[in-house]
């Protein structure tokens, strides 16, 4: 049975919360302990109804503030398929947590409320999906209770968002009306829109197609961790494993690879696991590669083939996402950078611009990223990185940026 | 992303090698970029499967960092023989850390309900201090329990080993930040993700043995608040308890004095798949007095530098 991660995303209150609750309670997901838990909480707090976000909404001050503060995880399974839900917070000062659900998702289901439309926060998050090149989205537009399940309503958002889609990199939309408070097109179709013919939101989860998003072309193994047993067995004496998980691609013994970034080439000598050796290795697996030639290789090296290389270099080029509140990214400053396995020192060389997210437009003269700010950026690294655009892979595409001083993760940034 | 061949049909990783593969990443990472890691063992099932796991991210070699236990001195025997063997076994290094020692030298004071639990957690910092442990990994799920499913799978622990749930790192990818200062750690979950079922698929599928007491079997129990709870050498029946026989099992083990039984006929392993599959009831629900004390008691534990 395939696996769906999917992540909520939209403004503050619009419902995402709300959502998760409803999509757990009509799918049965929901265990009876907890359940009365949220009856109890609900109750106490004078709520007219039982407020189902409090399924995901479990911190103190979450529940003081009736906000969303950071992701929740839940999990849970329909006969077709299996779910791992990343339940994020709409508001402004919290986009750093709704990037960090983001960033493993499948699939964005986005939030807007019938009575608001879109507003920037929704913008800013189904810029960051595309960004994060999540490969598939939808738009959730609710609270249609509240709007009289108008479609005139839902088709004036719908054209907006499609509008502001077309300028993005969404490669799959899907748009359905729902009502999260009341369960309206959740998991069975609502009787109270018999404009909409599509099919319910969990219909749609089961559903979507999420076979080809994978990379399974481009050959490359981050080595994580040299394993040379300090061991007199006979058969371990001489062991030296290259361990880690693929990347992308498939690796297989005997193929030639080339080690990055010395340049030097070998073969697979062998794929060991645990369980033994395998024939193939493909992501997301966890294996340890040996080689036929003794050659220097540590932490941090990569394992490509000959003939499909990534980009080895110190300059990159990346769009970057600010996650720090305290110090604002500015050029000439220096941090270390997280790439695969691989960690350096990097100086900011460039700011070309800082992205408008609600016209999208550049704004070429600007000096610094603040908090939730996106601009697109150059950095000088001190040793080069192994990387290919994110568009193409994501595992090679991708780093984060740590503050020196706090060792704060204070960026995200997509190789482009 | 159609740009890509869809071969994925010929290259499926089922859900159990996927959650195995991120928790053997993430073991790797935390040996490769951290100083001083341990494994908190206690002999409970999720623990029992971290080592597990361990074992295969580092094969052929041994583990290379030592198990930790905080003994309440609240055991259920058959688990402190199997922690010993299963440590013997793998020829790791067990350090044990004694709450019983902890209230005799003052460190911590024994509750008047007799629950050690949440004593456990000034005993768990001193030894982190002592050890000088920089990453402790922990056998905890998110679908446990509502505060954990908020927490990353590596969480920061200042150096009062508190956990900050308003003010967590942002962890994107698999692209985890280990980076600590001096006095600070993490707290690292490789099984984040894996659901009760999942463990015991795992379990089931790799053969992987536990204590009996996760299977039916006859005890000799009190009920207290609809919990069931063992009469144990250091936990008599109280005034007006009836003791009674009754056929239960495990589906968490803690500290004795906060862990209850439930009522169950599962004697294999299959069995308890079943039983699990079909529960209405969480398994900490089910079993842990330690969370009915308030509705945020594992954040607060938490926020105090608890597992
Ligand atoms: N009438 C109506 N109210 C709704 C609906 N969905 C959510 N609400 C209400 O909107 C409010 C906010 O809902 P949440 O689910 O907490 O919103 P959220 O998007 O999770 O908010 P953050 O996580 O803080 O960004 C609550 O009072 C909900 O009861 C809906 O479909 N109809
Ligand atoms: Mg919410």
């Amino acid at each position: 049975m395939d696996l769906l991660r999917f992540a909520t995303a939209g403004s503050v209150d619009d419902g995402k919360s709300t959502l998760i609750g409803r999509l757990l309670y009509d799918s049965k997901s929901i265990f009876e302990d907890q359940l009365a838990a949220v009856e109890a909480t609900s109750a106490a707090r004078g709520d007219d109804y039982t407020d189902l976000a409090l399924l995901t909404d479990g911190l103190r001050a979450e529940r003081e503030q009736g906000i969303t503060i950071d992701v929740a995880y839940r999990y849970f399974a329909t006969p077709r398929r299996k779910f791992i839900i990343a339940d994020t917070p709409g508001h402004i000062q919290y986009t750093r947590n709704m990037v960090t659900g983001a960033s493993t998702a499948d699939l964005a289901l986005i939030l807007v409320d019938a009575r608001k439309g879109l507003v920037e926060q929704s913008r800013r998050h189904a810029f960051l999906c595309s960004l994060l090149r999540v490969p598939h989205m939808v738009l959730c537009v609710n609270k249609m209770d509240l709007v009289d399940w108008s479609e005139e309503v839902f088709e004036k958002i719908s054209a907006e968002f499609r509008a502001f889609a077309a300028k993005l990199d969404v490669p799959d939309l899907a748009i359905i009306p729902i009502s999260a408070l009341k369960g309206d097109n959740i998991v069975e179709r609502s009787q109270n829109m018999p404009w909409y013919e599509g099919t319910s939101l969990l219909h749609h989860l089961e559903h979507v197609h999420i076979g080809s998003d994978r990379n399974l072309v481009d050959a490359r193994f981050p080595v994580q961790h040299v394993i040379r047993p300090q061991s007199n067995a006979d058969d371990r004496r001489d062991y030296r494993g290259y361990a880690g998980q693929v990347a992308s691609g498939v690796l297989k013994p005997g193929d030639e690879v080339m080690v990055l970034p010395s340049g030097f080439t070998s073969r697979i000598a062998g794929i060991d696991t645990a369980d033994g050796p395998v024939a193939e290795a493909y992501p997301p697996m966890s294996v340890t590669v040996r080689l036929e030639d003794e050659i220097d290789i540590s932490r941090g090296d990569m394992f490509c083939r000959p003939n499909n290389k990534p980009q080895v270099s110190q300059d990159v080029e990346a769009m970057v996402c600010w996650m720090d509140e305290s110090v604002p990214l500015t050029p000439g400053r220096k941090y270390t950078i997280k790439h695969t396995t691989r960690s350096a020192r990097a100086v900011v060389k460039n700011l070309h611009y800082r992205l408008d997210i609600n016209t999208l437009h550049r704004d070429e003269g600007a000096s610094s990223l603040g908090l939730n700010e996106i601009g697109r950026v150059r950095l000088r690294t001190t040793v080069p990185l192994l990387h290919d655009e994110y568009r193409r892979n994501r595992a090679t595409g991708g780093f984060i940026i740590i503050d020196e001083a706090t060792n704060k993760t204070a960026g995200a940034a997509i190789i482009v | 992303m159609t740009e890509f061949p869809t071969q994925s049909v010929g290259y499926a990783v089922s859900h159990l090698d996927a959650l195995e593969a991120e928790a053997i990443f993430v073991f790797r990472e935390v040996v490769a970029e951290c100083e001083r890691p341990v494994l908190l063992f206690s002999g409970g099932k999720d623990s029992i499967v971290l080592l597990h796991l361990a074992q295969k991210a580092f094969w052929p070699g041994r583990i290379p960092f030592p198990l930790l236990h905080v003994d309440t001195g609240h055991n259920f025997e058959e688990v402190l023989a199997f922690r010993d063997r299963r440590a013997a076994e793998l020829e790791a290094q067990l350090l044990v850390a004694s709450v019983q020692e902890g209230i005799d030298s003052g460190l911590v004071a024994e509750p008047p309900s007799g629950m050690r639990n949440a004593i456990q957690t000034p005993v768990l910092l001193e030894a982190v201090e002592k050890y000088r442990f920089d990453a402790l990994f922990g056998g905890a799920r998110r679908d446990e329990e509502k505060a954990r499913a908020k927490e990353r799978v590596f969480s920061f622990r200042d150096e009062f080993g508190q956990w900050d749930p308003k003010n967590q790192r942002p962890e994107l990818w698999s692209l985890y930040n280990a980076r600590t200062h001096s006095g600070e750690s993490m707290r690292v979950f490789p099984l984040s993700n894996w659901t009760e079922l999942d463990v015991w698929h795992y379990i089931q599928r790799e053969n992987i043995a536990l204590p009996d007491i996760y299977f039916a079997h006859e005890r000799e129990v009190v009920d207290r608040g609809g919990m069931l709870y063992a009469v144990h050498e250091v936990l008599p029946a109280k005034p007006g308890e009836e003791p009674f026989t009754e056929l239960v099992r495990y589906r968490t083990v803690g500290d004795a004095s906060c862990t209850a039984a439930v009522r169950s006929d599962a004697r294999t392993v299959a069995e308890v798949i079943d039983e699990v599959a079909a529960t209405r009831i969480t398994e900490r629900g089910a079993t842990r007095g330690d969370d009915r004390v308030s509705e945020a008691a594992m954040e607060d534990r938490k926020r105090e530098g608890y597992f």
